[in-house]
């Protein structure tokens, strides 16, 4: 992997221009800036419908400085598979527009709706198919852009409009989907996750993505001031809190001689090798009004310990995957 | 903002987008933004990655300034601060 | 090469004449045009382009790009993120296929991105029925698409080469659909004149793109990092409305665009299109307008009548989007009775879709023939000589009374 310090990434113009709209203290744009510095030079980027795409291009403004195409919801993947074999045959046939590019960074950009849910089918296809391209699943937990309702990728006990906390039901019922394992099931040849609090992880598993040669993922957690109910200055103090509890570790999974090698990244790392240093996920969950309703009007014990559990589970397979 | 809205035979066809962003200044969004104290700033850049707006600019000299044209006044920057020489302002 | 025939100008190179069903006319015309993106999906009664298609790639006779994606929605998805990207993209389709890429044929017409798409028209569920009618590219009559429609192979082959052309047109930039009626010509072999490989390639030549200026600067209109541009913006009231007339204005100008290439394809192959073929007209008194493989059959007929001294004609409509309205109504002004043969419902409508539009374009004219409408053949159901015969009764009938009773006559059902 070509080295890219976070000097050299801090003096390269931002790819995503001032101006946009999307709300203050956005986790996504935090890290969408990020991943594009990591790009090598000629891009191009696809945005799946969502916060990003809509607040980036009201038209007649766009802060896109790359070449950059919205179609739908669900098909950012079929959408960078198309622009991929663009390239590929042009490349193939030495005429057309692209066929002058050597390396092509050609990125999706999709919401957890976009990705576990309406776009999953077109992102499994483009992953089979094995396009050279980068996806990234920018993880906000719930369908922000269209007024938070829960997606698959929404947390356990999250409240949202669409699983409000009742007085019969504590918010979402159903655990996050596994989306990671889903798509490493793919044997892809690079998928990572990765948090805005985190910058220069974030720089080094981009550029290792966009130089994988075929399908690369990452899983960006975006945490959201307006979904998740915290103050907007918290937003990587929440997406710090999410690595330091495990909940959401960071790690990456190459794809060599047939089988998949896990490796966590230096933050989680510490953790594994410090345990005593891993904090209770009652600490990410308190200060997030979309789970006010484990701690008001009394603590929810069950439900903590429950997603302590899972929290504990997961993580202890994932450290069993990394071999630490 | 106002904006000039022109007749459907005078904007580019396909719908392309004919302005951007850095014409459009959000700073009017936020009551409060960040002032940098450089006698304390270690120059770790970490404000300008944490900017979501790519409002804070790392300048040749290694300090960071706060384009004032686009902060929304979240409060990233000097949340994260980890030597604490920044500070959020009301807005005059 | 080329001399006159008894039905006009005629290719008479035996060497260039293939025996290829509607399918493999389409594939064929493909492989020649060699575009650089095909992604597609299997539909029945499609599957012989995609599968003649691989052939061609697998046997490397061929550069393109065969993207076999997991669904139609994908399909279209990636053509149009390949034409967006600059290159040429293809797919094919049919009924619920096409269906499933609905939401992405508005998408692609408004973001002017010239894919071809060739629809093997077949009934849409439900009940499900992989038969022959048009409901399928009906559904898709709003989406800001060129609509080619054909009666055999040659005319399948034909299009699939002009389309590009069409599509491409500096003056058009929209994408151009090619329907070939299920089963009755996808499957159906017959002899197609085709034209050598060089001839087609200097025809369709290389992809135009139109300047346009965008956030950056001038560019042209595809995703290229030298010169970025952004596509499919979120585009709001000021707005929106603006992007859907120029639409509209490059849906007109493509109605001047069609005649001008038909005419240097026909100076190329001897087959000269329009956007309505028109059979025996001139002293006809009973007209029949249709779309597709059926005007065949309805052509024969008109030959049969004729030769029992019954004044009957024929118009094929092959360009129904944009909608031929000028000639059509210069066509039939001052005939005195028109059957509109729909192979395709609009449930609750006084009309099937062809036959309203038809309706529509007489509606500001003084001389104006009386109009029914027959509805056939949906869902594979035979439309037989005799039906045909049929109508022309009936708009005798009609022509007698000198009014219209019933505004949709349902032929070939079960009472």
């Amino acid at each position: 992997m070509s080295d890219l310090t976070l000097k050299e990434a801090a003096l390269k113009p931002d790819l995503l221009a001032s101006g946009h709209r999307l709300c203050a203290g956005c986790g996504e744009t935090i890290i969408a800036r990020m991943i594009l510095k990591a790009a090598r030079g000629p891009t191009i980027a696809t945005s799946a419908t969502g916060c990003l795409e809509v607040s980036t291009s009201i038209y007649p403004y766009t802060a896109w400085m790359v070449p950059w195409i919205h179609s739908a919801f669900e098909n950012a993947a079929a959408t960078a598979s198309g622009i991929e074999a663009a390239w590929r045959a042009m490349r193939r046939k030495q005429k057309g527009p692209l066929s002058r590019y050597e390396t092509l960074d050609i990125i999706a950009f999709a919401g957890d709706g976009g990705t576990y849910d309406i776009g999953l089918q077109a992102l499994s296809g483009a992953l089979e198919r094995g396009h050279d391209f980068t996806y990234v699943l920018l993880d906000n937990e719930a369908y922000m852009n269209t007024g938070i309702q829960r997606s698959g990728g929404t947390p356990f006990a999250a409240e949202t409009t669409t699983s409000p906390s009742g007085k019969a039901v504590p918010g979402k019922k159903e655990w996050k989907k596994p989306i990671d394992e889903i798509v490493i099931a793919h044997e892809i040849p690079y998928a990572a996750s990765i948090n805005p609090a985190y910058p220069m992880d974030v720089l080094r598993k981009s550029r290792k993505a966009l130089e994988a040669d075929g399908p690369a993922f990452l899983h960006a957690l975006v945490p959201c001031s307006r979904g998740w109910r915290f103050p907007p200055e918290k937003t990587i103090e929440v997406s710090r809190l999410a690595v330091q509890t495990c909940i959401f570790p960071l790690y990456e999974c190459r794809f060599l001689e047939g089988r998949p090698h896990y490796e966590l990244s230096s933050p989680s790392l510490a953790i594994a090798k410090k345990p005593e240093s891993k904090k209770p996920v009652e600490e990410y969950l308190r200060i997030q009004g979309r789970f006010n309703h484990l701690f008001r009007p009394e603590m929810r014990v069950d439900l903590i310990s429950s997603i302590q559990e899972w929290v504990d589970n997961r993580w202890e397979m994932l450290k069993e995957k990394s071999g630490v | 903002m106002t904006e000039d809205k022109p007749g459907w035979r005078e904007m580019p066809e396909g719908a392309i987008s004919y302005k951007c962003t850095l014409d459009y200044e959000t700073g009017d969004w936020g009551v409060e933004y960040p002032e940098i104290d450089y006698e304390r700033c270690s120059k770790c850049m970490l404000c300008h990655f944490y900017c979501p707006e790519g409002a804070v600019r790392v300048r040749s000299d290694g300090y960071t300034e706060i384009d004032r044209r686009y902060c929304k006044g979240c409060g990233i920057c000097v949340e994260e601060c980890p030597v604490k020489c920044m500070k959020m302002v009301r807005k005059v | 090469m080329y001399e006159d025939g008894e039905k006009g100008l005629i290719v008479t190179d035996e060497r260039l004449m293939m025996g290829l069903n509607g399918d493999e006319a389409v594939a064929y015309a493909i492989k020649q045009v060699e575009p650089d993106v095909v992604a597609a999906y299997p539909i029945t009664p499609q599957t012989i382009i995609v599968e003649r298609f691989s052939e061609y790639v697998a046997n490397g006779l061929v550069k393109t790009d065969f993207v076999s994606v997991e669904s139609e929605h994908s399909a279209l998805s990636s053509c149009i993120g390949a034409e967006a990207a600059g290159a040429r993209a293809f797919t094919a389709t049919a009924a619920n296929g096409l269906a499933l890429m609905w939401e992405m044929t508005f998408i692609a017409s408004s973001l002017r991105l010239p894919i071809v798409m060739a629809v093997a028209n077949r009934a849409l569920s439900g009940p499900i029925n992989i038969h022959n009618d048009h409901s399928d590219a009906m559904g898709a009559r709003d989406s800001g698409w060129i609509q080619i429609w054909c009666e055999n192979s040659q005319e399948v082959y034909d299009a699939c080469i002009e389309a590009w052309r069409i599509g491409e047109h500096t003056n058009v930039q929209l994408p151009v659909m090619i329907n070939l009626d299920g089963f009755t010509l996808s499957h159906t072999m017959e002899n197609v004149f085709t034209l050598p490989d060089d001839v087609v390639k200097n025809f369709v030549r290389d992809r135009r793109f139109i300047k346009v200026k965008g956030h950056l600067g001038e560019s042209e209109l595809r995703l290229d990092p030298g010169t970025p541009i952004t596509m499919g913006p979120f585009d709001l009231q000021d707005f929106y409305f603006e992007h859907k007339l120029q639409q509209v204005e490059a849906m007109r100008r493509a109605l001047e665009a069609i005649p001008e290439v038909d005419a240097e394809y026909e100076a190329l192959s001897g087959r000269g299109y329009r956007l309505i073929h028109p059979y025996m007209v001139d002293d006809a008194e009973l007209v029949i307008v249709g779309l597709g493989s059926t005007m065949g059959t309805a052509s024969y007929v008109v030959e049969k009548l004729r030769e029992k001294g019954v004044k009957a004609g024929l118009v094929k409509i092959r360009v129904f989007r944009p909608f031929p309205k000028d000639e059509l109504v210069k066509t039939l002004r001052s005939i005195p009775v028109v059957g509109v043969l729909d192979r395709a419902i609009s449930f609750g409508a006084p009309n099937g879709p062809l036959c309203e539009e038809v309706k529509t374009a007489f509606y500001e004219e003084k001389d104006r023939p009386l109009i029914a409408n027959f509805i056939h053949g949906l869902g594979g159901r035979d439309t037989s000589p005799s039906m045909i015969e049929g109508m022309f009764h009936r708009l005798m009938k009609i022509k007698s009374r000198g009014r219209v009773d019933q505004l949709i006559e349902y032929v070939g059902v079960r009472e």
